[in-house]
């Protein structure tokens, strides 16, 4: 019994772990392809079909760089950076409900790899974790421009923290666990799912998701125009590569955790009324939140190839002045909202 | 600002309308090698010396090409045509050697208007890249157009 629980969540790692980076990595080239067609061009189109090789390419010209370690940095902690960015990357999709249960040869296997009753919490602390991965690579490298980003990655991350925090609070008394699992549970058929009790809390969930990734409008860690790479300026070769791959991976997450939260993960309409069989159930589920996903990095990038990137002041005035106060209005709102509800009706 | 700009939302949302229209939108991209674009008529490109309607090289090599050229990209070394050489050459004189340096070649033209003989027109392609400088000086084996039968070319003229 033991040691089939070990060997059924050891291969559930070893295929999210899988997906994730295949994803992370095919995410490159449908960045590049996305641009393209945004800006009217065909993007990478050489290697193999439709470029469909490209990230392979990409991957094998890292490994083949130089490494190049400047003199000056801090050589254990220069690793260290971009070593955990990509392993906080990794580690924040195991509490993500990936679907439900499969029954295979009579034995019920649950498509999550640890349904801990914080997993809220536990995203969370990864997410912070994250920020330490820039840091310490952008003042280990001992260059003015990668402090300039590590410093900036570290105030943002804390700046868009706490309303992300405070909008998934409100989510939390909607729902009234932590548990992932419970959830997205929680949120079956399409009239459950949290969008339409949390608007306000999804677009500030979503904008924090943006900041929390370095994504454009908030990339100014990176900020090639101000800080030349800002705090991979000194990184080369396959260190350059993870840095690059742990943004991918954490887009990937983030979207895997709009999606659970409020989308309703692998919910999808009329999911009990088509008299499907349990396993057909999860298995499009899977499907399903899956597309969803796609749907969330496809936004990722849409926006990123519209919005230009914030000046400085005005990324943080809209984090404390603005997201906030429209947090703290959402929780209060939400309270009043189910008070009322419990009471009256 | 008003409330509405100040809140972002719309303006975003009016800019993302904007892309993804572009998204959909034919991309205008020629994929060159593979797709290439016609030439325009009057396109001056890669020179060819002509030949005759006999197949006979019509270069005589007076030299009013290299002397009307204004990069000075062209050179030859005039040679006398001898009796076996009748039907390689029209006239007495040829060029034995002619080469144009295409990197310093402009494509004005200004050889083509200078030839009394109708001998070379800029009618080709562009000229393709190369690795090493000395690959740019073409010489009679790139230049003089290939050999034809003008019997096979208009067939229905002639008897």
């Amino acid at each position: 019994m033991e040691g089939a629980f070990i060997l059924e969540k050891l291969i559930l790692v070893v295929i999210v772990f899988t997906i994730s980076l295949v994803i992370a990595m095919y995410s490159t080239l449908a960045e590049r392809k996305i641009a393209g067609f945004m800006q009217d061009r065909h993007g990478p189109n050489r290697a193999g079909f439709g470029g469909i090789l490209q990230p392979l390419c990409d991957g094998g010209k890292f490994f083949f760089k130089e490494e190049i370690i400047p003199a000056g940095a801090h050589k254990p902690l220069f690793i260290l950076g971009p070593t955990l960015a990509i392993i906080t990357a990794c580690i924040s999709s195991a509490v993500i409900p990936w679907g439900q249960t499969l029954t295979i040869g009579g034995r019920e296997v649950v498509l999550q790899v640890a349904d801990i009753n914080v997993g809220v919490l536990y995203i969370f602390g990864v997410v912070a974790l994250g920020v330490y991965g820039i840091m310490l690579g952008g003042w280990a490298s001992n260059n003015k421009f990668s402090l300039m980003g590590a410093i900036r990655a570290a105030s943002q991350s804390i700046s868009y923290e706490i309303p992300m925090g405070l909008s998934i609070i409100a989510l939390l008394m909607v729902s009234g666990t932590l548990s992932m699992g419970d959830i997205v549970a929680q949120q079956s058929g399409f009239v459950n799912w949290n969008i339409w009790a949390q608007p306000l809390g999804f677009l500030i969930f979503m904008v924090c998701a943006f900041a929390e990734c370095n994504r454009v409008p908030f990339d100014l860690p990176e900020c090639e125009t101000e800080l030349i790479g800002g705090y991979h300026t000194e990184y080369s070769s396959m260190k350059l590569g993870l840095y690059m791959f742990s943004e991918y991976i954490n887009m990937f997450v983030s979207s895997a955790l709009m999606a659970a939260l409020y989308f309703g993960g692998y919910n999808f309409p009329f999911m009990y009324e088509l008299g499907l069989s349990q396993n057909w159930i999860t298995i499009i589920g899977v499907l399903v939140f899956f597309l969803k996903i796609f749907g969330f990095i496809f936004f990722f990038m849409w926006v990123r190839w519209t919005l230009p990137r914030f000046r400085y002041d005005q990324l943080m005035g809209l984090g404390w002045k603005i997201l906030i106060p429209l947090a703290i209005a959402n929780i209060v709102l939400t309270a009043v909202v189910i008070v009322v509800k419990d009471t009256y009706f | 600002m008003n409330f509405w700009e100040r809140m972002y939302l719309p303006a975003i949302v009016k800019g993302l309308g904007i892309t993804i229209r572009h998204f959909f939108k034919k991309i205008p991209t020629v994929k060159y090698p593979e797709e290439q674009r016609p030439y325009s008529k009057n396109f001056r490109g890669l020179h060819s010396l002509k030949r005759d309607e006999e197949g006979r090289e019509r270069c005589t090599a007076c030299g009013l090409c290299a002397l009307s050229c204004p990069a000075e990209a062209i050179t030859m070394i005039a040679a006398e045509r001898t009796k076996e050489e009748v039907n390689l050459y029209r006239e007495e004189k040829y060029a034995a050697v002619y080469e144009i340096n295409m990197l310093r070649c402009i494509f004005c033209g200004l050889c083509e208007e200078a030839c009394p003989k109708e001998a070379i027109y800029l009618d080709g392609p562009h000229v393709t890249a190369d690795y090493v400088r000395k690959d740019f000086i073409y010489g009679k084996d790139k230049l003089v157009e290939p050999a034809f039968d003008i019997r096979k070319l208009n067939p229905e003229k002639t008897n």
